[in-house]
């Protein structure tokens, strides 16, 4: 049976983002998609802490201390770009400016709820950073994710068992085993499985039921 | 002649008084007030509620003024990062009130303070254990949380460019915090990598209008951010 990398993960996950869309990517997997937009399909990355328009990392000796993304590393901004305040960058998250967020997630339920800040509903002191705001407010919201944990257990369930992210949230699943949409009042929509993984395959590896529109 | 320019830092701090909410500009270390919170540690507050995007990092900064015993209660987004040990030693032993909020909500209450709305109503955090205790109310079929705005007694800034009315501009991501906060403190101090003549900050590039700024403080970052 075979698998897609995370590098494969994140170049799929390029093939569907058209140009002129704003884009949020997450940290992890999320991040890498940035590097399989082809340069000439112009795609204008937001990130959170105050930037429009941010480009790769640049060569050491010329990142600066205030040129960061929201993982903290250094970035570079493209032509064109633009900085501004966190109040200005979250309202265009909440208010729905945001075409695409990308996210990882620890779990995703069949009605699209999302699981990704904190393990535990003991840990008291989780961080919670943009999640919240990103995953309630972009216009579209994917995630990226192996398809079950590291011990098998299913991460595409019918309830989430970890503290939630958002309700209802999640459009579309990219997993290394297959793309699935969250589909409203149908659930979890198969839409490509990696050749050869059968379907009943697949099932035997996720938490709900599996839809397909054959 | 308005001169809101400090010649230092401990004037810039002065009259900062114990049991005050300090809100502390930043995202990770761009466009953190760095000196301004080195010299609250010389100044002396305690009892304080730090208001800030992350709980610190190593033992400087902020993680030394908790390590101190100053803080009493820390409000932030993203808590845990590297480095945060200070935090997690002092969480853990309850020693240290902490407040979660989500980054856009934070940034959002304190706007909110500044400009003179005392609450609003975000979808963000709705249906989560965040909006547990908070008034819920559906606006266009959709649940949406009450969060109350953020005002502070003090804020922190870093800016890049300052005059002697306050006006200030801020570089690249640094900007982050540190309009909002500027807001919504009664005492606004900013420290500032370069000090302009009035005039010379084009109107059109000033990010914080002065009438947000108390105090002003000149402080170079050195080579080769010069």
């Amino acid at each position: 049976m075979s698998s897609f990398t995370r590098q494969q993960m994140a170049a799929r996950v390029a093939q569907d983002i058209p140009e002129g869309w704003f884009v949020n990517l997450g940290i992890g997997i999320p991040t890498m998609i940035a590097d399989y937009v082809p340069m000439e399909r112009e795609v204008i990355l937001h990130s959170e802490n105050g930037i429009l328009g941010m480009g790769p990392a640049p060569a050491p000796e010329q990142a600066t201390p205030w040129l960061i993304n929201a993982g903290k590393q250094p970035v570079t901004l493209r032509p064109g770009g633009s900085f501004f305040h966190h109040a200005d960058s979250f309202g265009m998250i909440r208010g729905g400016h945001i075409d695409l967020c990308v996210l990882g997630a620890f779990e995703v339920a069949e009605n699209g709820d999302i699981a990704n800040w904190a393990t535990s509903e003991n840990d008291s002191a989780p961080a919670v950073g943009g999640a919240m705001d990103l995953a309630a407010g972009a216009k579209r919201l994917w995630v990226v994710m192996d398809h079950t944990t590291k011990d098998g257990r299913p991460k595409l369930v019918e309830t989430c068992g970890y503290p939630l992210t958002a309700h209802c949230a999640v459009q579309r699943i990219y997993t290394n085993l297959a793309v699935i949409d969250v589909v409203r009042g149908r659930g979890f929509v198969v839409r490509e499985i990696v050749p050869g993984l059968s379907l009943t395959e697949l099932q035997a590896k996720t938490g709900a039921t599996l839809h397909t529109d054959a | 002649m308005i001169n809101k320019i400090v010649q230092s830092i401990a004037e810039a701090l002065s009259g900062i008084k114990d049991g005050s909410t300090v809100l502390m500009g930043g995202f990770g270390a761009a466009g953190q007030p760095d000196d301004l919170i080195e010299g609250l540690i010389e100044q002396g507050a305690k009892d304080l509620t730090v208001v800030a995007n992350n709980a610190g990092a190593g033992r400087v900064g902020l993680a030394k003024l908790m390590e101190m015993g100053r803080v009493r209660k820390i409000i932030c987004s993203f808590p845990r990062s590297a480095g945060s040990t200070v935090f997690e030693e002092l969480y853990r032993a309850g020693k240290l009130e902490l407040e979660i909020v989500p980054q856009g909500t934070l940034a959002e209450r304190m706007r909110a303070a500044g400009a003179g709305i005392p609450a609003f109503y975000t979808p963000t955090g709705a249906g989560t254990k965040l909006a547990q205790g908070k008034e819920t109310r559906e606006f266009n079929g959709r649940p949406h949380i009450m969060e109350l705005s953020l005002p502070g007694d003090v804020a922190l800034v870093e800016a890049w460019e300052a005059d002697r009315w306050g006006n200030l501009t801020y570089r690249q991501s640094g900007r982050n915090f540190n309009p909002v906060m500027a807001m919504a403190a009664k005492l606004t101090v900013a420290q500032a990598h370069h000090i302009r003549e009035l005039g010379d900050i084009a109107p059109d590039n000033v990010h914080t209008p002065g009438i947000f700024v108390s105090r002003v403080v000149h402080v170079v970052r050195g080579a080769p951010w010069n």
